[in-house]
């Protein structure tokens, strides 16, 4: 019924892969809950997701999951603290009103996080807005700036320097082009996105 | 119109006294209820649904009285969201009402109708009559518990109550306690019952005579808060009601008041005035946290089933808020849960009407 874990994203296959057997967690913006039924199904795990759209929850709700729908920014506040083993915050942080502050409390309700985000210094990033002068748009950013979900965006650079601001520890960090993973050699340059598994 | 116990539905004696939250016992309880779709042999897939304050047993069956065709038939039945071809769907009348369960319309022990010397019950006693029923019926554990409004309080309840009856609770445009407005609202309406001359303090029953005016005035304030502003200016506007200009005078000038005028007038040859007033308090006493020690959270803590909330975005009756608060309850204890607020113009009566959306989230969630 489920994807299976090798046919999923892959900077979800990484948090699938690392999600141990029978964790409770909270996957913010599950979209249609793809990883979330990967989880319970492959792993046995108690997911649970939050989600703004009311289609996708309907979705997810169809597949047996649970899903609440809310805003991130807003009801990420009403869950209690160290709720869950592990909090996923995929391809959101970017969206986010105030993303320094999601990601603290990513790290309340969660003993543990994984957050993925494009890397906006992706070489072709780099070229494309120094040889045109206008805002990047990408097969993975294909959204004009002007109708962009992505307010916030950052590098991997930009990333660690809040971690280390706010003292979080990163406890793993996976990188991807072309939908593949590669090495973290020059990551900053070489990777369209990023998946860190934090810890406070 | 008195409505009479009617024979249209199976109905059963309680074998036991039923304890009410007011101290007292009801003897002799009887609860007339209709079933859709064979009972499985493991007795799992039964599906208590209950319905909501004028609403009775009849949910996909026509009405006795009104001969129209059940109230959810558009949700239950054979390739419905809730298929009968594979669950048994139970609906019982609750007790307090008039459509053959046990409430001030039937006769106490001395052969008069009960009228105002029916207790107070509140919705945790009919839901303590459901689940009676479901011991004769000797069914332990339902697939699954839903209810719109009246009936998501119950759904509600039934769960705080009898945490281990149910696998599922699906709670619709609900509440888990009664807001001043809400209070408000009923409190109209019982005071236009009890202003008629014709409820004679409740005992109208022998005289040939009913607060049909007081009670019709009631349906009608309680319809609008059915209602969105939206859906009414959509369907009535100021249109005039089959004039050509204003009469300057007080009939049915615009349509909307016709139409409230026939909502009303046609409730009184369906519904006892005296159960609209045992009813109405019970919601009115509805307050899960407060039969809890005050939290909310507490009275779902020990909770074995999955839950659904689902509101409407026009619902000003029991709004989105009032939905996000039983979530926000069920999500401190841990217990499974989906919500989502669906967008539907009807207001609170979206939950009877096509809503498409709707119909996916109940049949995703149930199956």
């Amino acid at each position: 019924m489920s994807t299976p874990t090798s046919l999923l994203r892959p900077d979800l296959a990484v948090i699938a892969r690392h999600v141990p057997a029978g964790a409770r967690v909270l996957d913010v913006g599950c979209g249609d809950g793809i990883l979330m039924a990967a989880l319970r199904d492959g792993r046995g795990v108690d997911a649970r997701g939050l989600e703004l759209d009311p289609e996708k929850v309907e979705l997810c709700v169809s597949k047996g999951l649970s899903v609440i729908q809310g805003d991130a920014n807003r009801d990420l506040a009403e869950y209690p603290d160290g709720a869950f083993d592990y909090a996923i915050l995929s391809q959101t942080l970017q969206t986010a009103e105030r993303p320094h502050q999601m990601l603290d409390h990513l790290l309340r309700v969660g003993r543990r996080a994984f957050v993925s985000f494009p890397n906006f210094a992706y070489w072709r990033m780099r070229l494309s807005l120094l040889v045109n002068g206008r805002m990047p748009v990408t097969p993975h950013l294909p959204v004009s700036w002007y109708e962009t979900e992505n307010i916030h965006h950052l590098t991997i650079k930009d990333f660690r320097a809040l971690l280390t601001e706010k003292g979080v520890k990163t406890e793993s960090c996976w990188f991807f082009a072309h939908d593949r993973e590669i090495s973290p050699f020059r990551a900053n340059w070489r990777a369209e996105h990023a998946v860190f598994q934090l810890s406070r | 119109m008195v409505c009479m116990p009617t024979s249209a539905s199976t109905s059963l004696m309680l074998p036991d006294p039923l304890p009410l939250d007011s101290g007292q016992a009801l003897e002799c309880v009887e609860i007339a209820y209709e079933t859709y779709g064979e009972l499985a042999a493991d007795k799992r897939n039964a599906i208590l649904i209950f319905h909501a304050l004028t609403g009775d047993q009849h949910i996909a069956s026509p009405h006795p009285i009104t001969g129209k065709p059940g109230w959810w038939a558009r949700m239950v039945g054979p390739g419905k969201p809730i298929d009968t071809d594979r669950y048994h769907v139970i609906c019982a009348n609750v007790i307090g009402s008039c459509m053959g369960s046990t409430g001030p319309a039937s006769n106490a022990p001395d052969g008069q109708p009960w009228a105002m010397r029916f207790p107070v019950i509140t919705i945790r006693d009919m839901v303590r009559a459901q689940i009676a029923l479901l011991d004769v019926l000797g069914i332990e554990r339902v697939h699954a518990l839903v209810g719109g409004s009246m009936g998501g309080m119950q759904a509600l309840s039934c769960a705080a109550n009898f945490p281990d009856r149910a696998e599922r609770v699906l709670a619709i445009a609900t509440t888990a306690r009664h807001s001043a407005q809400n209070i408000a609202f009923h409190e109209v309406g019982r005071q236009a019952i009890m202003a008629d001359p014709n409820w004679q303090g409740g005992d109208y029953h022998a005289t040939g005579k009913a607060p049909d005016a007081g009670l019709a005035v009631a349906r009608m304030a309680a319809h609008i808060t059915y209602l969105s502003e939206a859906g009414l200016t959509d369907k009535f506007g100021r249109r005039l009601q089959d004039r050509a200009a204003k009469s300057f005078g007080f009939d049915a000038d615009f349509q909307v008041e016709s139409y409230l005028r026939h909502q009303g007038l046609s409730f009184t040859g369906r519904f006892d005035a005296n159960s609209y007033l045992y009813i109405t308090r019970a919601m009115d006493y509805f307050d899960l946290a407060e039969e809890h020690g005050g939290r909310l959270a507490d009275a779902f803590r020990g909770t074995t089933a999955r839950f659904c909330v689902v509101s409407f975005d026009t619902d000003w009756l029991y709004p989105t808020a009032e939905s996000r608060n039983v979530v926000h309850a069920l999500n401190s204890v841990a217990a499974p849960v989906s919500f989502v607020e669906l967008s539907a113009p009807y207001g609170h009566d979206s939950f009877l009407l096509e809503v498409p959306a709707l119909d996916r989230v109940i049949k995703g969630f149930i199956e």
